[in-house]
Formats: structure tokens, sequence, C-alpha cells
């Protein structure tokens, strides 16, 4: 079994090799930046909006001992049953109890990263139940047994020829290039699934603690569905998706379809608080949600990074990332991919093996720019190679560093240095690009440019005058 | 089964014992406190709101027809009945409901007091009211207590919303407003925002209509 750092370095040299796969992507993300722009434009004050939001975030991370009990008491006086986990092992428990204790043997499921973080679809298959993904996208992967490649575009890396073939393999479908034609396709199965299911799970996007109400954000209507029609509805939903007050979602909701998709608004917003009530005429029997932690406590530990659970996961980050750009979405190996993934997987992972991440960065800071909370994601990334550097920091790295600060605090060294750097560029200049070359690594895949002509100390010195 | 609710606010709490670092807290205050004024605009009008209503349901693929009373709303039902060739509707008791369904001459299917989901899952249409409509997104706002249902408005191909002149509200803010005004006494178990027919991008980002709930959303403003 490879690393997860030698499974990215393979991962990342293939897909940043594959000049086709990377204009798709490219165009697409492009596609995505536009659209974005301009549904950013008709807010009034964009970055007032933004700084409530993240606010609203902040205060609801910082509160959260008290908000948590808030929303489990409301969502238990409404009749729900409400589950806390500590980690995987027991959420997965926890939801196959309930699916035992009704008898249940088709699960009908609506997008939600968070079990594919505690590998539910997998559980559940090994139990001998029959698990649909019933958005578009998860649908799309699900059949060809691949993660999500983007956490908010799971299909973003297939072009209608590979679904064409895959439903035609997989749903005996009629050959069609079509997107229409392919989602319709996927309709017709889904569309009986939803009636027959006898349990719907569902994410969250947010937990409202005043109401005790989850909201859902979608645009196809299969999480309707799948909430709307299983007698049993069960939600897994991270600890950090509380927010304070109903009300917060007027500026939350907009804000997450404008930053996630470029939409407005997306096409359904939707907030469910308990099984059907006396006097409604549909709706589950019974509505459980599964409140999972799963080391999300261990990133709230840290002073410094524990804003990263602000995160509301709409995937603008992403979405401008250089890294991801080149290097695609499964190369991370983890749920959640981009920058936020890189800040986050080592928290919830485990530092040593997932460091890589964060080293695997240009640093340009458009993550943080685009992010609609204001995390401050590239520092986070820096913090992330301090503290693993601090950790675990190899000798031959230290030794470098030594030599690095005592060449930097003698100025006499470090222009020499500079100097003998210029001439062994001329001079390695008929070896360049072949494997003689002690740069051969570096320049394999990048230019290394001529020096300037002049070093600043020269222009400096030279101005003084 | 053990439930570790105290074990998981323990490490919450413990957690939280810590301040945050300063260094990092670093929001910056809005300009004012008023979402309204940082949120995409709303109309200050009524005219204003129906204009921008009609601009997002024409970038939203919404069908908004206005008319002037609810025997015109009636008529409009109708030949879109003929038009699409409908033989059932869905429809719930729901004073506007009733009075634009009046002249429909195919057979209803009430989900009033339950129903037989395979039975609506036929049916052309599901018509509803609403509590609200939101001129700031082009959205419907609705709840199982006013909208007859979960199902009713994302079951059947298309949904029909109907709405009153004054249920034409600017903005969210304003909507989560009358929701908490209506409902803070007895929440519904399920509240809406809908804007648009259901639709995905999810092949090649190509827009497509009716992925899982309804292919045509139609908003009716009555008065
Ligand atoms: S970190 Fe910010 S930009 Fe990235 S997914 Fe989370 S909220 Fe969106």
């Amino acid at each position: 079994m490879s690393t997860p750092l030698e499974q990215f370095q393979h991962d990342a040299a293939q897909v940043a090799g594959d000049g086709d796969q990377r204009q798709f992507l490219r165009s697409s993300l492009s596609g995505y930046v536009t659209t974005r722009r301009g549904t950013q434009g008709r807010f009034q004050d964009y970055t007032s909006a933004r700084a409530a939001a993240a606010e609203i975030k902040w205060n609801a991370i910082e509160n959260l001992d008290k908000l948590l009990p808030q929303f489990a008491d409301n969502l238990e006086a409404r009749g729900v049953k409400v589950h806390w986990c500590r980690n995987g092992d027991d959420a997965r428990k926890a939801i196959l109890g309930v699916i035992h204790a009704h008898g249940a043997k088709s699960i009908v499921k609506s997008k939600c990263m968070t079990t594919e973080e505690i590998h539910l679809n997998e559980l559940l298959e090994n139990e001998g139940f029959e698990v649909v993904e019933s958005d578009l996208g998860e649908f799309i992967v699900q059949l060809r047994g691949e993660a999500p490649y983007h956490f908010v575009f799971p299909a973003m890396h297939l072009k209608r020829g590979a679904i064409n073939k895959l439903f035609k393999e997989k749903l005996k479908s009629a050959d069609t290039d079509d997107p229409e034609q392919l989602t319709m396709i996927a309709r017709e199965v889904l569309r009986q699934k939803y009636l027959d299911a006898d349990v719907g799970i569902s994410g969250a996007n947010f937990g409202v603690a005043e109401t005790g109400m989850i909201s859902i954000t979608e645009n196809e209507g299969n999480a309707r569905l799948t909430t709307a029609m299983p007698k049993v509805h069960i939600a897994v939903m991270g600890i950090e998706k509380v927010i304070p007050k109903l009300d917060d979602l007027a500026l939350l909701l907009p804000l997450l379809a404008t930053a996630g998709t470029g939409q407005h608004l997306t096409g359904y917003n939707s907030q469910l608080g308990g099984p059907r009530q006396a006097g409604e005429v549909d709706g589950p029997e019974e509505m459980h949600v599964v409140l999972l932690d799963n080391h999300r406590t261990r990133l709230l530990a840290d002073q410094e990074q524990r804003d990263a659970l602000r995160c509301i996961r709409c995937g603008a980050c992403l979405n401008v990332c250089p890294i991801f750009k080149n290097v695609g979405g499964h190369t991370y190996g983890t749920t959640y991919q981009g920058p936020i993934g890189s800040v986050i997987t080592p928290h919830l992972r485990g530092l040593s093996s997932w460091k890589h991440l964060s080293d695997s960065s240009s640093l340009c800071g458009a993550c943080t720019e685009t992010c609609p909370v204001q995390i401050d994601l590239h520092h986070h990334l820096l913090r992330n190679r301090r503290n693993s550097a601090q950790k675990q920091g190899g000798v031959l790295e230290s030794l470098q560093m030594r030599i690095f600060s005592f060449v930097m605090r003698r100025p006499w060294l470090y222009g020499l240095g500079g100097k003998l750097g210029r001439i062994g560029h001329v001079l390695s200049r008929p070896i360049q690009g072949t494997k003689l070359d002690p740069l051969y690594k570096w320049r394999a895949t990048r230019d290394f440019p001529d020096p300037a002509a002049k070093t600043f100390k020269e222009q400096w010195k030279e101005r003084r005058r | 089964m053990s439930d570790h609710r105290e074990a998981i606010l323990g490490r919450v709490r413990e957690a939280l014992r810590r301040p945050t670092d300063p260094h990092v807290r670093s929001t910056s205050a809005p300009a004012t406190s008023e979402p309204r004024a940082w949120l995409p605009a709303g109309g200050d009008t009524h005219d204003d709101r129906v204009a921008l209503f009609a601009e997002w349901s024409d970038k939203l693929k919404t069908s908004f027809i206005t008319v002037a009373d609810e025997s015109q709303a009636a008529g409009e039902l109708a030949r879109i009945a003929a038009e699409e060739g409908w033989t059932s509707v869905g429809v719930h008791t729901d004073p506007l409901v009733q009075a634009c369904t009046g002249q429909l001459t195919v057979s209803q299917l009430s989900t009033d007091g339950g129903y037989d989901p395979a039975e609506l899952e036929k049916c052309d249409a599901g018509i509803t009211a609403c509590d609200a409509l939101v001129a700031q997104t082009g959205s419907v706002v609705l709840t199982t207590a006013s909208a007859g249902g979960r199902a009713l408005s994302v079951l059947p191909p298309h949904h029909v919303a109907i709405a009153r002149r004054d249920q034409l509200l600017p903005d969210l803010p304003s909507a989560y407003e009358l929701l908490r005004q209506r409902y803070a006494a007895a929440w519904p178990s399920f509240m809406t925002i809908i804007s648009g027919p259901s639709r995905t991008g999810d092949i090649e980002r190509i827009l497509v209509l009716g992925a899982h709930g309804p292919k045509k959303l139609t908003v009716i403003l009555v008065g």
C-alpha cells in the first residue's frame, strides 16, 4: 500500500500530464468564475455581506457549547431522535440501528459529504442493503464506484461521452450524448426509488439552534423527495454546522449559492424540523439527526485554526485554486478536496500523513480571497507547514535551515553565493534538461529563467549614487 | 445504545475554555448591521417587485403570470391544462387554489388527509398556494401548512404556485420575518424556498431542467 503522499505525487503527475483533462477542468471552472462574478455584482455590498457571514459563523463556533444543546433540545421537543456520535463508528452504529429497527431494505440518499467521511455507503452495501445516491453527480460517481471528484460538483471530471458509456453499461440505456436525455435516464431510475425506499438519508448544510431545524440546499429536488417520501428520514450532520438563528439563513443561503455555484439562490432551500406533525398530510413518521464530532472538537481545540470550522462547504476555494485546477479532485485522496481539504484533513486524519497537502500550495491567496466566510485559508496552509516542521522537522531540513540562516546573516557570503550561482547557471547551459543536470528534477517540469543582469544590491548601490 | 452527548459537549467545552487567538479573529465588521443593505436589492414598490420577480423568473425559467383576479387565474390554468393535455392534477384545500381550479375539467386528487403517493406521482401537475413570493430572488416560499404537504409541490412534473398580490415580498429577511410571525408558535415540519424548476448542471455544467423535481414551475400572481 502506498502512503497518501506517494499516492498524491503519482496521481498529480498523471492528471497534470493529461492535457485534455486539464483543459476540460479549466474551462468548466472558468465558466463558473464568470457566472459567479455576475451574481456577486447584484449584491449591494458583497464585502459587508461576507464580513457579516463570517461574524455569524465565528459566534456559532465560539458558542458551540451553548448552541449544540439548544439545537438538540429543540429537535427533540419536536419528536426528532438526536444521536450524538463521537466518531465514524458511533455514527455507523447509530444509522445501522435505525435501519434495522425498521426492517428496512432499500435506502435512498441525497448528497451528504459527512457520510462520505464515515464511508457509510460501503458499510450499508456490505450489510446487504440497496443504497442509491439520488443527486445526479453522486449517482454517476456511485455507478462508477468512485469517490466524488469535487464536494459540490461530484462528477465534474466526466464528459458526456463517458457518462453515456457508463449508463449504457450499467443501466442498459439507449445511446445518447445529450445531457438532457442522460439526466432523464437517471430521473426515471430514481423516481421509483423515492417511492419504494424505506429510509431516506440526507445531509444538512446548517442546523438552526433557535428553532431546531436542519437546512438543506440543493438544485435538483432529490433531497426534497428523499426527505418527503420514505417513512424514516436520517440526517447526518457535523457539529460545526449549527447557526444561532433562523433569520441568519437570509444571509447565508444567498452567500452559499453565490460562492458555491454562482447562482443567486439554489433551486431549493428547505428547512426541516421533525417528522410529520399532527395535522400534516405527509412526511416521514420518524426523523433522526446524527450529530457527528469525528475530530471536529480536535480542530476546535486549536485556538489558531478553529476558524476552519466556519466553512460552509461552498466549494469556491477549490474552483479558484491553481493546484486543484492542475491535479484534480481525486488526487487529494480526501473527503474534502482543495484548499479547505488541505487545511482540515491533517486535523481530521492526522498531520504526519497529510501534511503534504499543505505543501502543495502556491500560497497565492486566491482561496482566502474567495471564501464567503473569510477563512484565512492560505495562512492556515502555512501554519500546517510550520506545525509539521516543529513536530517532525527532519535532520536534513534543519541543517538546510541552519546553513540558510548562516548565509543570510553574512552579506559577503550571500553576495558570493549569488555570483557563484550566476557562473554555475551559465556553465551548466550545455547540460540543462539532461540527466546530468544537478537541477534536473526541478528543470524537467519548470523553467529556470536566466538571472537578471544586475542584482538588487548592485542596483541599490547605483541608485544611491 | 449509549449516547455520547456529554462526552462530546465535554470536549467542546474543554476546547472553548481557551479563547480564540486574537491574531486570527480578524473579521472586519460590516458597514451597517442591516442585511437589507448588503443583499441584492428587493424592490421598493409593488411594481418594482413585480418587475424584479419577472426578471428573475426569466433567468430561472419560471413562467410568471400576473392576472387581475381569480377568474382570470382560472382561465390561465384552463389554458395550460389544455395546452399540456393534463388529465389529472394534485390540489389541496385552500380558498385561492379552489377558486382557481374550479373550472378545471380534469380529475383532481386532493392531498388533504393523506393520499396515495403512486397516484400523486401520476398527476400532471401539483397546484398549490404558498406563503410568499420573494422579489429579490424570484422565489416561492411554502410550507407543509400552506401548500398541501411536502410532496404536492415536488412530485408532479409541473408545479403551479398561486399567490395573492400582498404575498409578494421584497427580500429574504422579510420572508423569514413572515414565517416567524405566522408559525413561531408551532413550526411546520417542512418549509422551503423554491427558485425555479428543478435543475442540474452536473453533466458538463450544462443546465437541464427537471432533474428529479418539477420540470416546470408556473407562478400566478393574482391581483
Ligand atoms: S473554505 Fe470557504 S471557500 Fe472553501 S469551501 Fe469552505 S466556505 Fe467555501
